[in-house]
């Protein structure tokens, strides 16, 4: 089977300074896949790069066989990637529900809707005419994941989103997820601070360092001391 | 001085200063930019509005809609091919690059249409007026000019709060880079809120020219009026801006009934007593 998203030799540069060195990485149809590594190790600017908040060269990042590197953000959100960025950042001047027709800004079809956002996070309804920034931070994250899904996307990204959950909510939103990757054939990639969630929720895994993938496998194949190895870059 | 004989008409002029600065307000609202030619623009309508009249003899209340149409397009297409250029680094280029098209127009129009005062005549309706009662009376061409901010203003505030364009807009306000990657075109956008922007620069050229007697060279003047409104009325709605408008008004011809000279150093005096107690503006909406 070939993979719904395949980065080839991807780099990134932040001025005069490199946060990608040719990440070589797979994500398959319905598949979950955490990212993991230390503060700076590129794992936001990977997923900066996939939904086309800088240019890459053409051919490093492959959506469904087609090369999307050099696209738009619009035309790469077009074609059904959709990013929960780290730090939400919601829209301060929109109502929660603005923010979440944002997400729809693209009118793509599927299963995802206000109401089915609503019934996933109930705490969001009452507080839908609010500014989405009057709220506390977990309803935020809420709105933020929300916000993605009303994209109906193939390819969800998610970073960091259990910062600022509660344990309870965290393992809530992550089932959840697994719903969504299951049922409707969703490919999701993680990035997780907490390496235990980040191995139980995902089906693979990569590991970043300084900007190279240090370590990859299965999730239930990698143990502790590989990934604490992979971190540490020993 | 008959007070509120002088409240009234300042409050009409106001409607005028209030359109001057809703477009300024538009361009500002989404792209967090000053446009320095704003005035001069105004200027150019009116010259445009102008050539419009002598040539098809129309009403030139019938020329707004053309003037807003034509505006609207050519907006469209100074934001799509030079302003765009300019946004996104840093905020001195979209500065500089607007303080030289001001020049640009001011000198194109002092060639091709001489340094000579201009209007735009109104006929019978310049001097019709509609009593109030107690010998106050309005006249009907500026009560035409206050309606008509008060329209733009419903418009303007309906657009940005109702319409899925103007959600985009507020959201590409806040934050460009997480907008596009909801699937927000961002220059097109851009150019949509510069064909707006023009579109309210279109109506207030055509009023501008039937107010006052115009040359190439008051661009400048109309930039200050209307950047005065808009910081006296504070960022956020539209109605803030027409009451700075409004109030911008009141206090040139409260001014200008105490000396004819005191004017608009008075409105000069309002806006900078509102810079100092009240930076955010009178009525910004307290985020
Ligand atoms: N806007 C930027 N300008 C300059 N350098 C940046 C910028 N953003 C990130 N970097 C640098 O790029 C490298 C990778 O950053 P990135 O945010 O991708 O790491 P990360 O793995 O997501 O880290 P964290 O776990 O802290 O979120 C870091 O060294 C960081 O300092
Ligand atoms: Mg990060």
């Amino acid at each position: 089977m070939s993979a719904l998203l395949e980065t080839r030799g991807l780099v990134a540069h932040y001025g005069d300074f490199q946060a990608l060195f040719g990440i070589d990485a797979d994500v398959h149809e319905g598949e979950r896949v955490a990212l993991i590594g230390s503060n700076g190790a590129g794992k936001s600017t990977f997923l900066t790069s996939i939904a086309g908040m800088r240019r890459s060269a053409k051919e490093s990042i492959v959506f469904d066989g087609a090369p999307i590197g050099a696209l738009d953000a619009a035309d790469v959100a077009a074609l059904g990637i959709a990013l929960v960025p780290e730090g939400r950042r919601l829209f301060p001047s929109l109502s929660v529900e603005e923010n979440l027709a944002m997400g729809a800004f693209n009118r793509r079809k599927g299963p995802w809707n206000l109401e089915n956002v609503y019934s996933l996070f109930p705490a969001l309804r009452e507080k839908r005419r609010a500014p989405a920034t009057s709220l506390s931070g977990g309803q935020q994250q809420m709105v933020a994941i929300g916000r993605a899904l009303m994209a109906n996307p193939r390819l969800l990204m998610c970073d960091e989103i259990s910062l600022g959950l509660s344990p309870a909510v965290v393992k809530e939103v992550y089932a959840a997820l697994g719903v969504v990757c299951s049922e409707h054939g969703v490919s999701a990639i993680v990035v997780e601070q907490d390496i235990e969630l980040a191995r139980t929720m995902s089906d693979r895994a990569y590991c970043f360092t300084h900007g190279f993938v240090s370590l990859s496998g299965t999730s239930t194949d990698l143990t502790r001391e590989a990934i604490s190895a992979a971190y540490f870059g020993v | 001085m008959n007070w509120l004989d002088t409240v009234i008409q300042g409050t009409l002029l106001g409607g005028l200063y209030a359109l001057f600065a809703m477009g300024l307000a538009v361009i500002y609202g989404v792209m967090k930019q000053i446009n320095i030619a704003h005035g001069d623009f105004i200027v150019l309508a009116a010259y445009l509005a102008l050539g419009i009249v002598a040539a098809t003899g129309l009403h030139p209340f019938l020329v707004i809609p053309l003037a807003i149409v034509v505006f609207g397009f050519f907006g469209y297409a100074v934001q799509r091919t030079i302003l765009n250029r300019t946004i996104g680094g840093d905020i001195l280029p979209p500065l500089v690059v607007t303080y030289g098209l001001s020049i640009v127009i001011e000198n194109a129009l002092q060639q091709t249409q001489s340094a000579d005062p201009r209007s735009i005549k109104l006929g019978a309706l310049e001097t019709a007026s509609v009593p109030l009662g107690g010998g106050l009376a309005v006249g009907v061409f500026p009560l035409v000019m206050l309606v008509t901010a008060i329209v733009v203003a419903i418009v303007l505030e309906i657009v940005f709060n109702r319409t899925r364009l103007g959600m985009a807009f507020r959201a590409v306000s806040d934050d460009r880079e997480i907008a596009s990657i909801m699937g927000v075109r961002d220059k097109r956008l851009f150019g949509y809120a510069t064909a707006i922007s023009f579109a309210v620069i279109a109506i207030a050229g055509v009023f501008m020219g039937i107010k006052f007697t115009f040359t190439p060279s008051l661009g400048p003047n109309f930039l200050l009026y209307a950047f005065e409104a808009v910081v006296i009325g504070g960022m956020g709605s539209f109605w803030g801006t027409l009451a700075g408008g409004i109030v911008l008004g009141i206090a040139q011809a409260i001014g200008f009934a105490l000396n004819p000279g005191w004017g608009i150093l008075a409105g000069h005096l309002v806006f900078l007593a509102v810079l100092l107690v009240r930076p955010t503006g009178i009525f910004a909406r307290t985020a």
